[in-house]
């Protein structure tokens, strides 16, 4: 197992490295350090000194991989590649382009975010397998019918109009909860409500028509045939064997979202103002701050690879015949 | 006239002349044909069928652009204006009621703000003043829902006319291609024992027409679903946003086809070190969380936009650029799931009796795989073109609103969504807007989602993966 550990995250490596330097084409090769300059300081009427003291001061006007004025180590060390991307491979984020430490803003703001996606995906994972179950006890009936044709429909809608649709209601009509915000510790939970329920409704028909056909695939299987000759009756066969057995593809699934849940959802986080990853994502583009946009990719490529990981783990748990060497 | 060919539209040309090729040719070899007949015999996903082929026919009318001439008072030379017009904006604007000052209530003929207007007597008043275009036919305000009424039944009853006009030729058509006598086709379609369901074809075809018949009458008279901040009519907009929308959904599986296919197949096929790469390549890319990719490629399409300016001509040639820039980010985060589905399949195809054939009889590696391994993965590729259609669809409004989808000039649901969004902040709400994107787009997406179910269960009922 260990070994297997160990392994894994020596694959990881290369693979964030590809990410790094996929990013780092993007960031310096397509654009160089003087077109952000030039954006940065207002495209217009822009001085080469200015240019130069906006490069100076945020450490982009070292060459891009190869430094020929430095001595010894300093040739491949003192250049862009190394201070801007080798170093996220040790969570050194550095400084965002306005200035502020980004390992800092990521350790304060992804439990906002973590409060938005956690209860969203307990509950959510709770109601879909509930309502799965239910609709695949009553396969080939009109109910069954009804319920995947509201499951098209409710996948059809857009996620965005959940969210206005969601305070306009709750919030403009009925006045329940406030339409954005956020505060801190338990009073915070008023302004997490509407997000959450809305998140757990906008993944309820497709999440639902999903898990429908993973139940309906083990309905099938010949161990249920066999848990019904022995006599069981139809519910213990469903809540027993069916649902446990199904609960394996769904559970390791789930598995690998769950480093992902840190990033929290741009959308939700810009629609009710929450201060979490998600926001702190678009405020970057919305500001242009590259250095931002880039710890945010390496931090998602890194915990995406975290979750495959912990999805191989689960597998040994849920299934015992399967073992990782 | 001069026309414009946007490099949108040259693509989308291109993909329906490959769409026509691969019609002709599926309707000669019974394998490519049946499963498309199983996909239209259900009557759901015909009616599906009929609502996405009225949106592309908007898509493609929107699509043929042109400098408009202008009328030169010296002379007979003929100018052209600078502006690029489409096919779509000249029938637009002669049945679309025209621009008014501001924001109005579908079918109202007042303005949505109040004005100060002098009164008959002169005295100086706070007063809803009465729209520019909208409603001015009427004598008095009073008549109005007597005139939107008698206009709509007008409209039902031309629309039925049309409808029975197209019934007639369609069902006269097929009794001189089925040699049968049209009574009995008739009979047939009524009864819903033709192979196809014709029925669901023509009722869906009714409903349209009488649609597009109330149009008619009342879009050149009343605003049907309003106007937004700058007086736009609502219905023009939603209808320019649905060729942005075909078009993400659609280019961008057109730019990443190749790619995927030539990837995933080869790294299925010579295994090894093309293996390897090939799925390093992949893995490392879906490893980008894919909205924080678009973020950050569109990030840095705008700063190269913004200090190449000079490069292009006109407005509208930097938002089809822009456009079709979003559909190579697309692309690129889309194509891997692809990927990974074509190399699994090849791996399993390679061990098949005929490959060995193929082999044995000296074919090159090439041959091999364009005669006998392309066509077999074929199915795959497609549901996977269907299925990635609607949530490109929906991606497209949700990175608009971002502020990092089509171009802000561009109309999209997304960015008609964008705009309205802080309205339904105001007193009384303005939710016209929204409910406009709103209509289009669900009807739009539901109707994807449909037909590919439909085409899921028709090409490999075992694929339930690709979901």
């Amino acid at each position: 197992m260990s070994d297997y550990l160990l392994r894994r995250l020596l694959y990881a490596f290369p693979i964030l490295l590809g990410v790094n330097i996929i990013t780092f084409f993007l960031f310096f090769v397509v654009n160089s350090p003087d077109d952000m300059a030039r954006i940065h300081l207002g495209n217009k009427y822009v001085t080469t000194d200015a240019i130069e003291k906006w490069k100076g001061e945020r450490g982009y006007d070292r060459p891009l991989f190869y430094n020929s004025e430095k001595q010894g180590r300093g040739k491949l060390l003192d250049t862009i590649f190394y201070t801007k991307t080798v170093k996220l491979f040790v969570f050194d984020f550095g400084q965002s382009d306005s200035g502020r430490d980004i390992g800092y803003d990521i350790s304060q703001r992804m439990w906002p975010s973590l409060m938005i996606t956690l209860p969203i995906l307990i509950l959510g994972l709770f109601l879909t397998i509930s309502l799965a179950l239910a609709v695949a006890f009553f396969r080939a009936t009109y109910l069954d019918t009804f319920a995947v044709i509201m499951c098209v429909c409710m996948m059809s809608v857009s996620g965005l109009f959940y969210i206005i649709g969601g305070q306009y209601l709750f919030s403009k009509l009925l006045k329940i909860v406030p339409i954005s915000g956020f505060d801190d510790g338990f009073l915070a939970i008023k302004f997490l409500i509407l997000p959450v329920v809305v998140g757990v409704v906008g993944g309820l028909g497709s999440g639902t028509r999903w898990y429908r056909t993973i139940f309906l695939e083990e309905v099938n299987q010949d161990y249920v045939r066999t848990a019904r000759s022995k006599g069981l009756s139809e519910k213990v066969v469903f809540y027993v064997h069916v649902l446990r057995n199904g609960m394996i593809p769904i559970l390791t699934g789930v598995v690998a979202l769950l480093p992902s849940l840190f990033l929290g959802s741009l959308i939700t986080e810009a629609f009710f103002g929450i201060p979490g990853l998600g926001s702190y994502t678009i405020e970057a583009i919305q500001s242009q701050d590259f250095s931002i946009v880039r710890a945010m990719v390496f931090l998602g490529s890194a915990l995406y690879i975290l979750g495959l990981v912990l999805t191989d783990i689960s597998y040994t748990f849920v299934d015992p015949r399967i073992s990782l060497r | 006239m001069s026309f414009v060919f946007l490099t949108t539209d040259i693509l989308l040309f291109l993909l329906i002349a490959i769409l026509l090729v691969y019609g002709i040719y599926a309707l000669r070899h019974e394998h490519l044909f049946r499963p498309w007949k199983q996909v239209v015999s259900r009557p759901f996903s015909m009616c599906a069928v009929v609502v996405l082929s009225f949106y592309f026919l908007i898509a493609i009318l929107d699509s043929v652009h042109f400098h408009p001439t202008i009328e030169s008072s010296s002379g007979n030379d003929v100018q052209h204006s600078t502006r690029i017009t489409s096919v779509l904006d000249l029938v637009l604007d002669a049945i679309i009621a025209g621009t008014e000052k501001t924001y109005s209530a579908p079918f109202s003929i007042y303005a949505f703000a109040k004005e100060t207007l002098v009164d008959e007597d002169g005295y100086m008043v706070r007063e809803y003043p009465r729209l520019k275009h909208a409603g001015s036919h009427l004598p008095e305000p009073a008549s109005r829902l007597d005139d939107i009424l008698n206009r709509s039944v007008v409209g039902i009853g031309k629309g039925l006319i049309g409808w029975i006009f197209f019934c007639a030729i369609i069902i006269f058509m097929m009794s001189r291609i089925q040699k049968l006598a049209i009574r009995g086709i008739v009979k047939k379609i009524i009864r819903g024992q033709s192979s196809l369901s014709w029925r669901t074809f023509f009722l869906s075809f009714g409903i349209i027409f009488v649609l597009v018949g109330i149009g008619l009458q009342l879009c050149p008279h009343y605003h049907v679903l309003g106007t937004d901040q700058v007086g736009n009519d609502i219905l023009y907009q939603s209808l320019k946003s649905a060729r942005t929308g075909l078009i993400i959904g659609t280019l961008t599986t057109l730019v990443m086809l190749p790619f995927a296919v030539i990837f995933g197949v080869s790294a299925g096929y010579f295994g090894g070190w093309v293996d390897d790469s090939i799925q390093y390549m992949y893995t490392t890319l879906s490893s980008i969380p894919s909205v924080l990719l678009i973020a950050a490629s569109a990030l840095m399409l705008d700063v190269y936009l913004a200090n190449h300016s000079e490069m292009f001509v006109s407005v509208t040639a930097r938002a089809d650029l822009r456009l079709l820039c979003l559909c190579l980010i697309l692309g690129v985060t889309t194509w891997t799931g692809l990927c990974r589905y074509l190399r699994a399949e090849t791996l399993k195809l390679r061990e098949s009796a005929y490959i060995d054939a193929s082999r044995a009889f000296g074919a090159v590696p090439w041959t091999t795989i364009w005669k006998h391994v392309v066509p077999n993965v074929m199915h795959i590729v497609t549901i996977s073109i269907v299925l990635d259609f609607s949530g490109l669809v929906l991606a497209e409004a949700a990175l608009s609103y971002l502020n990092i989808g089509v171009d802000p000039s561009m109309e999209s649901w997304g960015n008609m969504i964008n705009g309205a969004r802080l309205e339904l902040a105001r007193e009384p709400v303005v939710w016209w807007s929204l409910f406009a994107a709103f209509i289009f787009m669900f009807v739009l997406v539901l109707a994807a989602n449909i037909f590919a179910d439909a085409v899921r269960d028709a090409f490999d009922p075992r694929l339930r993966e690709l979901n």
